[in-house]
């Protein structure tokens, strides 16, 4: 499904990511991990478009699609969310979701229909699906933070990807908020048979959710496999899980 | 009969969804307020302004019906697409200067000039906006000045064609010889009839403008004021719909132009010095930006204020920045914000 090779990004000078191979199949729940400041966003800027990768290259089924445009990525099946939550804050609940069905099915360059009476039922169907029916006329900006994050997913989720990148889905979280985002998370990636690749700084959800694990240590891959394998690597455990 | 009125008025403030978005609180929704037909009596009112109003008030609110459309074609980049023109003044002088050059020099009836004024002031938008757009925040805005400021220095020296600074004075109105025998129309003075043609055409363009703002593209631009970073990642082309925000702004602010040069009988490099860039984005901000009807309530107080004013003092300037002053720290919502916060802590007062 994805396939990166030999990605390089520098920032005046500092490797943020350096020489990454990384390869996700279809269907798989895949997580980067590291320590802050490892690369991790960085790595994901760069397969979704935010960022222009120095060298190296991203492919999707395939299809190489380094350096395109975010817009462009997305309508290939690509969806993502942020680590600093990033919704439409003056918009409600409904009107967030119902922009991206908009812009999913094409009709952006509508400049005549009433947007309120368009994909209603999507809407509501997606609003079922991330548990914020509750919320539906809240204005976004003054959502509860956990809130927030399950819209950021729900606006991933209206543009259908077949390829889900969650940049730290559960930062900020209380216990009980993390346990119940990680159980959505888990279920849509069932329903809709998603691939996914997130990152995440808690380990505990990390090793329950993943089948496939990749370590960046200062921008490279110092490991990458099922979790066991990479629980057990010696450069794992020195570097990260704080064994020394 | 008043008593009655005020019943249900109140019963329609219960009922109002407490958690419907501050966005539909004026003027929509379900309470009673909400469905008083304003638009139209505000329309009518605007159309029996020369009998009932006299000359100096028709003076008076075809400036504002100008002003308001100036406005809300500024408040498209503004208040819907979160971007800061500095410049807008430019597609107002564009739309005026071609109105007014093709009816005065060339002889072109009005109802071409007017389309032609609109399409003018699109394609320099189109040009000016496909290098703005590149550009983000304060850099955006200060290339939009800059375009401004070119037309300014071409109205101002290009003597053959703008007149330079003595400008373009005595435009014809267009011609009204078929109202004659319009019983009401028929009699009233050319400037009359041309006031109510104004408030028609701009009657027409808000009425499009809103149906654009409420359109699917509309809400796209929404998405890209509130949050241009993920708009790109549900998979908007930010520039591009800026850019066509950007021309669709322009063109309504040519046929505002337009309008205006055929109102003052002139037109003037003065229309497209940057200030009144300013003044109409003071305007926008005044009424409300987060409204589709604010800009048009900022240019009313705007331009009744400065008349006002002016009758007692000659420091409209002062008074300017001390209405600016108490708006940006008081009302930063503007006045439909002010009213809309007041509206919403008496509805709370009362279930309380």
């Amino acid at each position: 499904m994805l396939e990166v090779r030999g990605l390089n990004k520098s920032f005046s000078g500092f490797r943020a990511v350096s020489d990454v191979d990384l390869t996700v199949e279809t269907g798989q729940i895949a997580a980067v991990i590291g320590p802050n400041g490892a690369g991790k966003s960085t790595l994901f800027n760069l397969i979704t478009g935010h960022l222009r990768p120095d060298t190296g290259s991203v492919r999707l089924d395939g299809r190489d699609i380094t350096g395109a445009a975010p817009h462009r990525i997305v309508r290939m099946g690509v969806g993502r969310s942020f680590q600093r939550t990033n919704i439409f804050a003056k918009l409600t609940v409904f009107e967030n979701l119902q922009a991206a069905f908009l812009v999913h099915r094409g009709r952006g360059r509508d400049f005549w229909s009433r947007a309120a009476a368009l994909y209603r039922d999507d809407t509501e169907r997606l609003l079922a699906s991330i548990g914020l029916v509750d919320q539906r006329d809240t204005v976004a900006g003054t959502l509860s933070y956990g809130n927030q994050k399950q819209l950021e997913l729900g606006l991933a989720l209206a543009s259908d990807p077949a390829l889900l990148l969650l940049d730290e889905p559960t930062a900020g979280m209380s216990a009980t908020e993390t346990h119940d985002t990680i159980r959505l998370i888990e279920r849509i990636a069932g329903e809709r048979s998603l691939t996914l690749l997130f990152t995440e700084h808690d380990m505990d959800v990390v090793f329950q959710i993943a089948q496939k694990i990749a370590v960046l240590h200062q921008g490279r891959v110092i490991a990458d496999g099922a979790p066991e394998e990479v629980r057990a690597d010696p450069e794992v455990r020195r570097v990260y899980l704080g064994e020394h | 009969m008043t008593s009655e009125t005020t019943t249900t008025t109140t019963t329609g403030v219960a009922e109002a969804t407490p958690a419907a978005p501050a966005s539909q609180m004026i003027g929509g929704g379900s309470s009673v307020i909400g469905r008083i037909p304003w638009t139209l009596i505000v329309f009518l009112v605007a159309c029996s302004v020369p009998w009932i109003g006299g000359r100096y008030n028709t003076f008076l609110a075809e400036q504002i019906a100008i002003d308001a459309l100036f406005a809300v074609s500024l408040n498209l980049l503004l208040g819907t697409t979160g971007l800061v023109s500095f410049g807008h003044v430019a597609y107002f002088g564009v739309g005026a200067y071609v109105c007014g050059i093709l009816m005065k020099t060339y002889n072109v009836p009005f109802i071409l000039a007017f389309p032609a004024a609109g399409l003018g002031a699109a394609l320099f938008a189109l040009v000016s906006g496909y290098f703005c757009v590149r550009l983000i925040k304060l850099y955006f805005a200060m290339l939009t000045l800059a375009f401004s400021q070119i037309i300014w220095a071409i109205a101002y020296k290009w003597n053959d064609v703008t007149g330079g600074d003595q400008g373009l004075p005595e435009i014809p109105f267009p011609s009204f010889d078929w109202l004659n025998h319009v019983p009401w129309l028929g009699d009233l003075k050319t400037s009359d009839q041309f006031y109510l043609l104004t408030v028609l055409l701009i009657a027409i363009s808000l009425a499009i403008i809103h149906r654009i703002v409420r359109s699917p593209f509309g809400r796209v631009l929404t998405t890209i004021r509130d949050n241009p970073e993920r708009a790109a990642f549900i998979g908007v082309n930010v520039k591009l719909y800026q850019l066509a925000a950007f021309v669709v702004a322009g063109t309504f602010a040519g046929f505002a132009g337009a309008l205006y040069g055929l109102f003052s009988r002139g037109v003037f490099a003065d229309y497209v010095f940057w200030s009144k860039s300013a003044e109409v984005m003071i305007m926008t901000i005044l009424g409300g930006m987060d409204y589709f009807w604010g800009p048009p309530i900022g240019a009313f107080a705007l331009v009744w204020l400065n008349q006002e004013i002016t009758d007692y003092t000659q420091y409209w300037p002062f008074f300017l920045g001390a209405i600016l002053l108490v708006l940006l720290f008081g009302f930063p919502g503007g006045i439909l914000g002010g009213v809309d916060m007041l509206w919403q802590r008496l509805r709370r007062a009362r279930r309380a």
